[in-house]
């Protein structure tokens, strides 16, 4: 069922990175990063802590910017001296973290418009159709079917992966042309996970491109096309799901560890 | 037992309807207690005139506090707004001068709360230290300005801007009670309905969630603080049009505020803000102490009634947060029902973890 990404994707990326660097002072955190994302790809990110994934993130989703290189989102160059979080959601990159995605005490329905609220001019909400439009996203994009939540539930009776998926169906609702999943599945059980994997696969469905960034090896392998493997600032190894399985994969990255630690 | 259930439910999800019972049953103690005074419709008027410029004030505060703030310099505030008016007052023909001067009040609450929200937003103080220490500047301010001196509102009676806010509505129900009212109503959509207030409770509730999803949050806690300031300075114009005279201390209203916020059901926490619980509970508030003291309890005791009750509220508060009031009835429901107390003790531990 899965086609191939890089054909499918021709001179057509959802996300370039080019020769990108970035220094906290002297330190070095990121090096000569070249990497593009496909129009409908999902890249599976993968490094050990430290190796520079949330600079990358922090990067792509405008809270600061890179030292040096380029940027460009739908092959558009971004002015990343203008570029922050706000553009970041006009470019169409939306991003769902481990737990900063909803406010806790809030309702479903705020949660799905809060900072682009449907108002009048006067800048009352329109809570009916907030309401009607959230209420369509949770039966239709992402499939919910637990008892007892409606739109008018509060976020906090939901489980982990219950609002990890409420983030994935909020980023696909306002047509975000990439979903940065930072750690979606830290601190949530298996079954929980799953819900989660099965909400990155309607973002393939979807037409849509998503960089998932995870310390699982089974669940990156489970959801990407491509591997990257991020190792101390740099691109390590770029890797087609085609041509490799989770085995192998897993041996790989051990070696690449165990390699790594041998010329130390 | 399932429609009693409902019913507790749904009485439990209207806001301020706790606090609201907790009014309603602190009068009738009261009636029984001093039946001399709380029978006769004097003493509810008097509430309904003193009660207002602390209602107001408080009003405001529950948004600085759904947004995870706290403002102590409302009683400047409402020192210097009512300044700003009686120097009106006494500088232009009070025909005019009256709007000049609440034009100026107003204008003075937004400026001192847009100081305090830069100060908060932009240079990152703390808002109870930015707000204790302005409010220690404005009221010097405005002793200084006021020379230390009361500045009384010559012909204010006769006023037409008396009549509109302070005045008697059929001879008996003090206009700003109903001003109070009103502003209440607003300032529930306000919160509920109004992209400003969703983004107050975001704030509140995580204000890096809030950033991400794309709130403008430095701009929104700017205008929180301002606004806030507008609203005291509301306040500052009431409590001087209606006593007729400005003096530097009208604002000493701090603690009864606060009080007001909290046992209204605004959680300290953040992120939620009752604004009819803070209604009703101006009302518990500014009924206590005059009502205490009404049922011949020595005056020493007067205080220590008042923080009992204060006390009692917080805590029926904590028990009946958002939906609880349902789970509280259910409990009682099971403990007179259930036979195997083991099942029963597993349900309430159960209920123990219900979100608040």
């Amino acid at each position: 069922m899965v086609k191939d990404p890089l054909q499918e994707s021709v001179g057509q990326y959802a996300l370039r990175m080019v020769n990108i660097e970035k220094y906290f002072g002297l330190v070095r955190a990121l090096t000569n990063i070249n990497l593009e994302v496909g129009r409908n790809e999902i890249v599976g990110l993968i490094g050990d802590n430290g190796a520079g994934k949330s600079t990358m993130v922090k990067i792509l989703t405008g809270v600061f910017p890179p030292t040096r290189g380029e940027l460009y989102i739908a092959d558009r160059k971004v002015d990343s001296r203008r570029y922050n979080v706000q553009s970041a959601h006009a470019h169409g990159i939306e991003t769902v973290y481990q737990d900063k995605s909803l406010g806790e005490k809030q309702v479903l329905w705020r949660n799905f418009f809060i900072g682009r609220q449907i108002v009048n001019r006067f800048g009352f909400i329109d809570v009916k159709k907030e309401k009607a439009i959230a209420n369509e996203i949770m039966v239709k994009t992402i499939g919910f079917r637990s008892k007892g939540i409606t739109v008018d539930s509060n976020v906090s009776q939901l489980s982990g992966g219950e609002r990890q998926g409420i983030a994935i169906g909020r980023a696909m609702h306002f047509e975000a042309d990439l979903i940065i999943l930072d750690e979606p599945t830290v601190a949530l059980s298996l079954k929980e996970v799953a819900k989660v994997i099965d909400f990155v696969h309607k973002i393939k469905e979807g037409g849509k491109a998503s960089i998932y960034i995870s310390h699982s090896i089974p669940d990156v392998y489970e959801v990407s096309d491509r591997f990257i493997v991020l190792d101390r600032g740099e691109i390590g190894a770029s890797i087609p799901k085609k041509d490799i399985s989770l085995r192998d994969l897993d041996g790989f990255l051990l070696e690449y560890a165990h390699g790594l630690k041998d010329k130390e | 037992m399932n429609s009693v259930r409902s019913v507790f439910r749904f009485l439990g999800r209207l806001e301020g309807f706790a606090i609201a019972m907790v009014l309603l049953l602190l009068y009738v103690v009261l009636i029984i207690a001093a039946p001399s005074v709380f029978t006769r419709p004097l003493i509810y008027i008097s509430f309904l005139e003193t009660v207002p410029p602390t209602l107001i004030a408080a009003l405001g505060l529950t948004f600085v506090i759904t947004a995870g703030e706290i403002d102590l310099s409302f009683p400047a505030v409402v020192s210097l707004s009512g300044f700003a008016l009686s120097w009106a007052w006494r500088s232009f023909d009070p025909t005019y001068g009256a709007w000049i001067g609440i034009g100026l009040a107003l204008a003075a609450g937004a400026l001192v709360g847009y100081i305090n929200g830069v100060m908060v937003a932009r240079i990152g103080v703390p808002s109870i230290m930015a707000t204790l220490a302005a409010n220690f500047f404005w009221y010097g301010i405005s002793i200084l300005l006021a020379g230390g001196l009361q500045v009384t509102l010559k012909g204010s009676q006769d006023n037409f801007v008396h009549e509109l806010f302070v005045g008697r509505l059929f001879g008996a129900v003090p206009a700003q009670a109903l001003w109070a009212l009103g502003l209440a109503v607003l300032l529930w959509f306000v919160l509920n309905r109004h992209k400003f207030g969703e983004s107050v409770m975001f704030i509140g509730d995580n204000a890096n969630v809030a950033r991400v999803m794309g709130v403008n949050v430095e701009a929104t806690r700017i205008r929180l603080f301002a606004f806030h300031g507008m609203i005291a300075a509301f306040a500052g114009i009431i409590v001087t049009l209606d006593i007729g005279v400005f003096y530097p201390d009208q604002g000493n209203f701090l603690l009864p505020a606060m009080a007001s916020v909290f046992i209204g059901g605004t959680s300290i926490a953040g992120g939620s803000g009752s604004v009819f619980g803070t209604l009703f509970g101006a009302y518990v508030i500014g009924s206590l102490e005059a009502g205490v003291v009404a049922t011949t309890i020595s005056g020493y005791w007067v205080q220590v009634v008042e923080g009992v009750v204060m006390a009692a509220v917080i805590v029926l508060n904590a028990a009946t947060g958002k939906g609880n009031l349902a789970a509280l009835s259910s409990r009682f429901h099971l403990l007179k029902v259930s036979a195997s107390a083991n099942s029963a003790q597993e349900l309430l531990r159960k209920d123990d973890t219900a979100p608040n």
